[in-house]
């Protein structure tokens, strides 16, 4: 594995490229440790049936493709073209105006000019008008066009593979050329010839076979989530069991593993056991599935068909335990796949009702047809409602940030509901500053399956804006904590957090809320959901 | 190829458009070619060009609903949504297009990175930005108020809103244009404006490196060829007179469909026309496509309504899962030491007897 440079070193990012340079088509990719991940394993592919699979590095000069690779790609290209609108605009209407090109967080992190979106988009453009433009194949260069060869091929995936598909760039965009929707068709392309990243291949395979990215077998899942009711247990005097691939629940709920598996991504999870447990005798209903056991959807990163075949786990769960509607948990590109595909690839999910709080009432209108509910809108409705008793104070230790997921922002539009949740739960909240949240939001450096460790560098490069931005906090407000709604976020802002800011740390939402409620017949709580005191019981001996 | 040589390619191209009807009027004297076949050429290139384009665009359909939320979205009664930038309707789409297409709103958001260090700790900041907005805007309008000033070209009577219009793009420059009080005609604000932004436009792209590195020549091409089009226009207003009468008569003659090319306009007038026959006969194939391209984007197009309103991909089709069965089948004996719930047992051959 490549050691991942200090950060004064990474730092030295130089945005100008050099005035006297070979245009950027001639110049090949160098496929650096640190910046890539790893080649897909065969028998991840072969499991989900993906073509050509084998044994690859990408740092090799051969990469073992098929003959034909070229005609595979000239078809699938085609092909795509024929079946995204999207796709074919995008490859004739940009007008290289470079307002996107300093908007990326692998740009500003890097100084890579290949990271520029419209650079990474142009990358396919040239290719495309090539091979599909009559100006491209009479005039070639002259006409912006440039011959598929395995240089052109590697570089694509190299830089495919660096785009995070935050689609921050598409919002500055005077056409709404969006890259992630190039990345995530480019990213199809290359999995026509089984070059996918081995980071994105094992979990598509974990989750199609074990229902979750993890792999975490059903006897496994219920192990953890019973050792966190012992935790809770600990905590609060109370145990809190939860029910698993329960028919006739009225409510299914669904997260992503990186919940139930690692710090601090588990307090979240134990946040979500506490509020269904405190609201039992209030009347909630609900189960959580082993085999629908994953809100993330990996597939996504490899290809429509791919997040198609594994979101179909959920309606097909909801519908085999008979349940009336659907709870997801805190996620982002989760959240991006429910709300702008779920629906079309896998619905109608006639079978179920729309949406209603069995607490409140409110009917969840915005949810109508997917039937599914964000958690951190039921529980801003349950406050709105003043249905949990909340002690703030209990988060007094922490002065709180929140990062606007890419997903949930700008291709959900969900803003507000986490702040609602969050100002009723904390005493100290601040906003970073204005450019780099809510629709203008920075990516963690993680996203769209990038959060490997052997592209640490990269993810230290990427999520640099992000980091900018929690250090101005940091250092004016003495935050310490930035709060999120995404797995991947709390996987991956660790690392960062300590490589670029240290001193602050990662929480879900729901960590937050499960700390300040209160319960009845709770033991006195000294300690928060990490076993940290609570303010002012510093000295308590259960400490 | 590096920016010298798009330059260097985009520059002589356009020299090249412009010496061959100099040649071909000024040399040869084909008018009849210059005046007539070559602009009804271009305009039926340009017309059938983009309404194929659009109709190609058109043929490709929109699978998913992506548009890109720039607002918060609909959602609770007591939570303030942003009706255009996250439309939940088709009416706040309309809003969200007019302002994108009429205000470049998406432009407008542009920022500039700033990129230092602090005893080697990044800080990062994002300055105001709006030249490129400005620059755009302004070439865009003028460009519109320049061609609809043109209709007293091809319109006779001329229309009251090109007089109309005529008279405030020549009033703003009145007493301030450098030229007064020497016999030339008064300038226009539009012709100005028109030149700085494009000028801009083409400078941007030279002395910013990012831009260097990104611009191809069909990025230079357009604009060198858009600056001639303004200079031979600008020239032949206050320079070289052409015999405008006799322009018109052409102009008339072409949109009436009884072209006649008159004697005696002078050769600056067909290098301004063939320049615009070529900017007009290369757009279907080019990036200016964009005109159209706005308005069929999906990210700005689709209301963010589907997770209420069922959204439809024409080729959706079935695909290979993993189901519930498949998965009971090779954890089943795991799941039911564990305790967990499940539809058949491990000894069951045949039916199933659900346990609760």
């Amino acid at each position: 594995m490549a050691t991942t440079p200090k950060p004064e070193e990474t730092a030295k990012i130089d945005h100008r490229p050099p005035l006297f340079e070979k245009g950027w088509m001639d110049k090949p990719a160098e496929i650096r440790p640190g910046i890539y991940c790893y080649g897909s394993k065969p028998k991840n592919l072969e499991y989900v049936g993906m073509p050509f699979p084998k044994e690859w590095n990408p740092e090799n000069e051969d990469w073992h493709l098929p003959e034909n690779w070229k005609e595979i790609i000239q078809e699938g290209f085609k092909d795509r073209l024929d079946r995204f609108r999207s796709l074919k605009l995008f490859m004739d209407i940009c007008v290289r105006c470079g307002a996107c090109a300093d908007k990326c967080h692998f740009f500003i992190g890097s100084g890579d000019p290949k990271n520029m979106p419209v650079l990474r988009a142009e990358l396919l453009r040239s290719v495309y008008r090539k091979n599909f433009t009559t100006g491209g194949k009479l005039l070639g260069k002259f006409a912006g066009g440039r011959e598929l060869t395995e240089d052109v091929l590697k570089e694509w995936w190299y830089y495919l593979y660096q785009c995070t598909e935050c689609r921050r760039c598409s919002l500055f965009c005077p056409y709404g050329i969006d890259t992630a929707e190039v990345t995530i068709l480019g990213r199809e392309l290359t999995n026509l010839l089984g070059l996918n990243t081995d980071w994105i291949a094992a979990p598509v395979a974990n989750c199609y076979r074990t229902g979750n990215h993890l792999g975490i077998q059903p006897h496994a899942y219920k192990d953890m989530l019973e050792f966190f009711t012992d935790e809770i247990e600990d905590i609060t005097g109370i145990r809190m069991e939860q029910d698993f691939n329960r028919k006739g629940a009225e409510i299914l709920f669904i997260t992503p593993s990186g919940d139930v598996f690692a710090d601090p991504g588990t307090y979240t999870c134990m946040g979500y056991m506490m509020l269904f447990h405190y609201l039992k005798s209030l009347g909630l209903d609900i189960t959580w599935s082993t085999y629908a056991s994953e809100g993330g959807n990996f597939g996504y990163f490899t290809s429509h068909e791919m997040a198609k075949r594994l979101n179909a786990k959920m309606y097909a769960e909801a519908k085999r335990l008979g349940v009336k509607w659907l709870l997801g948990g805190e996620c982002g590109h989760m959240w991006r796949v429910l709300n702008q595909y779920m629906d079309t690839f896998n619905g109608p999910p006639d079978f179920m009702e729309e949406p209603v709080s069995p607490i409140t009432g409110t009917k969840f209108e915005n949810a109508k047809t997917t039937k599914m509910v964000h958690i951190i809108e039921f529980t801003a409705d349950l406050m709105k409602h003043g249905k949990l008793k909340l002690d703030p104070s209990r988060n007094d230790n922490l002065k709180v940030t929140f990062h606007d997921s890419c997903n949930p922002a700008r291709g959900m539009g969900f803003f507000e509901e986490p702040r609602y949740v969050i100002k009723n739960v904390v005493n100290h909240f601040y906003e970073m500053p204005p450019e780099t949240i809510r629709e203008q939001t920075f990516c963690c450096g993680s996203g769209a399956g990038l959060n490997a460790g052997e592209n640490m560098e990269l993810r230290m490069r990427g999520g640099l804006p992000r980091a900018n931005a929690v250090r101005y906090v940091h250092e004016k407000y003495g935050v310490n904590m930035l709060a999120c709604i995404c797995a991947i976020d709390r996987a991956v802002f660790p690392d960062l957090m300590n490589y670029w800011v240290p001193g602050v740390e990662v929480t879900g939402v729901h960590e937050m809320v499960a700390n300040a409620l209160v319960f009845e017949g709770e033991k006195k709580r000294t300690t928060n959901l990490r076993g940290e005191p609570l303010p002012g019981m510093e000295d308590e001996e259960d400490v | 190829m590096n920016f010298f040589l798009s330059i260097i390619f985009s520059f002589f191209a356009v020299v090249v458009v412009v010496l061959i009807p100099w040649i071909g009027v000024g040399a040869l004297d084909l008018r009849v070619l210059f005046g007539i076949v070559i602009p009804y050429a271009a305009m039926a290139t340009f017309f059938v060009g983009i309404v194929v384009r659009v109709i190609d665009w058109g043929r490709s359909p929109v699978p998913f609903r992506i548009p890109t939320t720039a607002g918060q979205e609909w959602s609770f009664p007591w939570i303030k949504r942003n009706r255009i930038d996250n439309p939940k309707g088709l009416g706040g789409v309309i809003m969200r297009m007019l302002f994108e297409v009429l205000t470049f709103r998406s432009l407008f958001r542009n920022t500039r990175l700033e990129y230092r260090r602090v005893n080697g700790v990044p800080k990062i900041d994002y300055e105001w930005e709006k030249w490129l907005w400005l620059a755009a805007i302004l070439f865009h309008y003028s460009f519109l108020v320049i061609f609809l000033r043109h209709f007293r070209f091809f319109m006779e009577p001329v229309p009251a809103f090109v007089t109309l219009l005529q008279k405030l793009d020549g009033f703003m420059q009145m007493g301030a244009a450098p030229f007064n009080g020497f016999g030339l005609p008064g300038v226009y604000l539009t012709d100005m404006l028109l030149m700085a932004a494009v000028t801009w436009l083409l400078l941007r792209r030279i002395l910013y490196s990012q831009m260097r590195y990104i611009s191809l020549p069909a990025d230079f091409f357009p604009l060198f060829l858009i600056l001639s089009l303004g200079f031979t226009g600008m020239l032949m207003r206050y320079l070289l007179r052409v015999d405008v009468t006799k322009v018109k008569e052409l102009a008339i003659g072409l949109f009436k469909f009884s072209p006649a090319v008159p004697e005696g306009i002078g050769v600056i007038f067909y290098i301004h026309l063939f320049i615009l026959c070529v900017l007009i006969a290369y757009f279907p194939f080019s990036k200016l496509m964009h005109l159209a391209g706005v308005f069929l984007s999906p990210t700005r197009n689709l209301s963010n309504n589907s997770r209420f309103v069922r959204h439809v991909n024409p080729w959706n089709y079935p695909v290979p899962t993993h189901t519930y069965e498949e998965y009971e089948d090779e954890f089943r004996d795991l799941m039911i030491e564990a305790g967990l719930p499940v539809e058949k047992e491990p000894d069951a051959t045949a039916g199933s007897e659900e346990k609760e």
